[in-house]
Order: C-alpha cells, then sequence, then structure tokens
C-alpha cells in the first residue's frame, strides 16, 4: 500500500532521514516511535510529500508520490492526515469543518456532504457539537473532528502526526479509543506518537527510528519485550 | 489677524466648488482604494511566493511605491507616464485615480502579506493534506481568515488615502483643497476657506472610521456562532 524506497530528506546541509525503506501493507496498523528529533514526523509528512522530499521514493497503491508528473492533490485526497495541533479551520463551524472538502473536490452537495459529516461526527461521539465552532471545544474534542474531517475524504490511509502529544492527559483516550476503533474497523495507518500503551496494543508493527535511521522494527510484542538494538534498548527503558 | 471677523459668506458664495470638491475627493478615494486593494492583493500574495520571478517584481514595485513621494509620483504620472504612453492626458480624475491605486497598493501589499503569513501555517498544510490545491486553500482557508487580521490596518489605510488625496490638487484636480485655493486666491483669506476644507476633511474621516469600527465589529476575530445560529433559524 505505501513503500518507502531509500527516503532521503536534508534541510539544507541538516540530513534528517538518512534512507529509509518501509513497506506498510493494507490494514496494517504501524505505530513509529522513537525520540524527539529522530525524523519520525518528517517521515510522516514526507509519505504525502508535506515535505519536499531529497531523495529516494515513495509509491502509494503503485504511485510514485514523488514523481513531478504526480498529481499530489489527487494522492492527499486519498490519505488523511491528523496533526498535532489539530489545525481545524477556526472559522468554519464543526460540521463546516468536516463539509468542506468534499463538497469542493468531490463535488458532493450540501445535503450529502451534512449527512456524512453528521455520520462521522456520530462515530466520533460529537454529533450535538456539528454547529459549534472549533474554540468552543476542548483539545479532545477537536482532535476528534480532526479526525471525522479526515476521514470524510473517504481516505485509503491514515497518518497520525503525534495526535496525543497537545492534549491534556485526561483527554488522551477519547481520541485513542476512536483510533482504535479505526483500527478495528481495518483502516491503514501509520501512527506517529508517544503512547507506548497504544502502540502495543494496537500496533500490527512498531518501528523505531532514531537519526534518521530506522533502527528496529517488528510486532510490538518482540520489540517491546525483547528489542535487539543497544538504542532501542535505552530508548524504551526511559519510557516504559 | 481677526478671529471675531470671520467672513464666511465668501465660502458660502463658493458653496458649489466645494461640494463638487467633495465629490471629486470621494470618487479619487473610494476609486483608488477599491483598486489599491485588488492591485494590492496581487502584490501580497506575489510577495508571499517561494518563486523568485513572482516574489521580487512585487517586491521592487512596493520598495519603489513606498520609497517614494506620493506628490513625485502624481507629477510623474499626469505629466510624464500618462502622455508618454497613451500620448495624450485623460484628465486629472483618471491620472489621480491612478496614482491613488499604484501608491496605495504598495501599502496594502505590505498589509495583506502580513495578514497572511500571520495565519499558523498549520492551516495551509491541513488544507492541504485534504487535497486542496494552493489556490484553492488560499481561497477557502488562508485569505477568509487573514482578513479578519487585515481590517484595521487596511480601515487606517483607507483614511491615510482619503486625506493623501488631496495631494492631487498639484495637477489641478478640483477636489476640496482645490475648491478651498480658488477661494483663498479670490479673496486674499486663508482662515475661513483652508478651515472649511480642513473641516470637510474631519466629517470624512469621521465617517469613515465610524464604518470600520462596524466592519470590525462585524468580522471580529472571534467567531461569534449565536449570531449564526440567529441567522440559521431566519433563514
Amino acid at each position: 500500500m505505501i513503500k518507502v524506497e531509500n527516503l532521503h530528506k536534508a534541510y539544507g546541509k541538516l540530513e534528517v532521514l538518512k534512507g529509509i525503506n518501509y513497506e506498510v501493507h493494507e490494514k496494517e496498523v504501524v505505530c513509529v516511535i522513537g525520540p524527539s528529533g529522530s525524523g519520525k514526523s518528517t517521515f510522516l509528512r514526507c509519505i504525502n510529500l508535506l515535505e519536499e522530499i531529497t531523495d529516494g521514493a515513495i509509491y502509494i497503491n503503485g504511485v510514485m508520490v514523488n514523481d513531478p508528473k504526480t498529481n499530489i492533490n489527487e494522492i492527499r485526497t486519498e490519505v488523511g492526515m491528523v496533526f498535532q495541533q489539530f489545525n481545524l479551520f477556526p472559522h468554519m463551524t464543526v460540521i463546516e469543518n468536516i463539509t468542506m472538502a468534499p463538497m469542493l473536490i468531490r463535488k458532493m452537495d450540501k445535503k450529502d456532504g451534512e449527512n456524512l459529516a453528521l455520520e462521522l461526527l456520530d462515530k466520533v461521539g460529537l454529533k450535538e457539537k456539528a454547529y459549534n465552532y472549533p474554540e468552543q471545544l476542548s483539545g479532545g474534542q477537536q482532535q476528534r473532528v480532526a479526525i471525522a474531517r479526515a476521514l470524510a475524504m473517504k481516505p485509503k490511509v491514515m497518518l497520525f502526526d503525534e495526535p496525543t502529544s497537545a492534549l491534556d492527559p485526561e483527554m488522551v483516550k477519547e481520541v485513542l479509543d476512536v483510533m482504535k476503533q479505526l483500527a478495528v474497523e481495518g483502516m491503514t495507518m501509520v501512527v506517529v506518537t508517544h503512547e507506548m500503551g497504544f502502540a502495543r496494543e494496537v500496533a500490527d508493527r512498531v518501528v523505531f527510528m532514531d537519526g534518521g535511521y530506522i533502527v528496529e522494527q517488528g510486532n510490538p510484542e518482540e520489540l517491546f519485550s525483547r528489542p535487539q538494538n543497544e538504542r532501542t534498548k535505552a530508548f524504551l527503558g526511559k519510557v516504559l | 489677524m481677526n478671529f471675531l471677523d470671520m467672513r464666511w459668506d465668501i465660502v458660502w458664495d463658493y458653496r458649489e466648488f466645494f461640494i463638487n470638491g467633495l465629490w471629486v475627493t470621494i470618487i479619487l478615494t473610494i476609486c483608488g482604494y477599491l483598486g489599491g486593494i485588488v492591485l494590492g492583493l496581487l502584490l501580497g500574495l506575489g510577495k508571499t511566493s517561494k518563486k523568485r520571478w513572482v516574489y521580487w517584481p512585487c517586491k521592487i514595485y512596493v520598495d519603489l511605491f513606498r520609497g517614494t513621494p506620493m506628490l513625485v509620483q502624481i507629477l510623474i504620472i499626469h505629466l510624464a507616464f500618462i502622455p508618454a504612453v497613451f500620448g495624450q492626458s485623460f484628465g486629472f480624475l483618471v491620472s489621480g485615480i491612478t496614482a491613488l491605486i499604484l501608491n496605495s497598493a504598495a501599502y496594502n501589499a505590505e498589509i495583506i502579506r502580513a495578514g497572511i503569513e500571520s495565519i499558523d501555517k498549520g492551516q495551509m498544510e491541513a488544507a492541504r493534506s485534504l487535497g486542496l490545491t494552493e489556490r484553492q486553500a488560499m481561497r477557502k482557508i488562508i485569505l477568509p481568515q487573514a482578513f479578519r487580521r487585515m481590517i484595521p490596518p487596511l480601515g487606517n489605510e483607507f483614511i491615510a488615502l482619503l486625506k493623501d488625496s488631496s495631494l492631487v490638487t498639484v495637477i489641478a484636480a478640483n477636489d476640496i483643497l482645490y475648491a478651498a485655493k480658488v477661494v483663498a486666491g479670490a479673496y486674499q483669506r486663508f482662515w475661513e476657506p483652508y478651515l472649511v476644507a480642513a473641516i470637510m476633511y474631519l466629517i470624512l474621516t469621521y465617517a469613515v472610521a465610524k464604518l470600520i469600527a462596524y466592519v470590525e465589529r462585524r468580522f471580529s476575530i472571534h467567531y461569534n456562532p449565536r449570531k449564526k445560529r440567529e441567522e440559521r433559524i431566519a433563514s
């Protein structure tokens, strides 16, 4: 589904990703963990080309994302993204946040759009907030709306960039619960996270990144219980 | 100098000059302002561009027009530029409006650029990640938010332009100031005509300030859900 080949990313002389090779299969949930500055968010942002790629290739469903001939906007409609800072549109109500892209890009009419939005809001447990503005919601609620907004485009993959890092502790669970539900429904997901409990419970595979490389990867049981690499051991020793 | 010996009747005799001047000032300002917003928007967007061939011409334009006196710009446009390009003059109104548009566009461009850049870049990323093109994201997400922040400085620009429009008297445009000059020249009295001109500008700027305050309230940065809900129920 997602294939990453020899991915390099540099900001000027600072090399953040130093050759990443990885493949995410359909319906798989992959959690990416690692210390800050390890390049895990950059890796995620390269997948839908929010960061320009310095070298290497990324394929989504066989289409080379960083081919100049590829229509990146079309690819992005199939790749939902959830950000650490939610990034809801503050000048739109919750329901407008969700219907905007389907109506603009998929040419969905207003009624269908709103039905879809209400359905998704129901799914994330926020149907009653449809006509509120983002600033009236708590962080956890905003992030759930952001998930609904991404789902409205019916993406084939969802990317989560530290979705709970900006949340107060008591709101983390409500967001993780929505993500778990998505995973159960068979959504392909790549999640950059510091929530080791979530990774352990939900992930099919866990990737440990450090210093711009994938240092170690495997199923959660293996990686968390029997890490092979010294750096993985050191990191897990600090966070577990 | 005798303050009590004011002869307001001489102004009254020339009232048609002043009324005509009032209209000319209003037309110059409104046309100059609206044109300046449109051109300023293009220049402001240009200045946020990463493409050098878009960025640099816009930057040079803005620097040029902000770095030279408007009075000089008006004279160049009226006496040199328009005759050279079109082979004739189209009168003070065309020259005046052109000068005001070109000048205010430079200032508006900076306001618009700053407004756009003040919007968190996560907004653009979120919009792009949903599949919007850069242009769609700009129109639907960035500009509506940036616009709210631009209202106060753009309002100041409106008032500044209204006052600066008096500079077009140098090309014999018959605006408010011109009427005052005519009266002053005819009677060799200066208090009355220039005071009247000043008061007329004051009333205009006051009215504009009121208008801006209204627009600011209407598009407050804080989104007012109650109002929206009422509108929805009404519709």
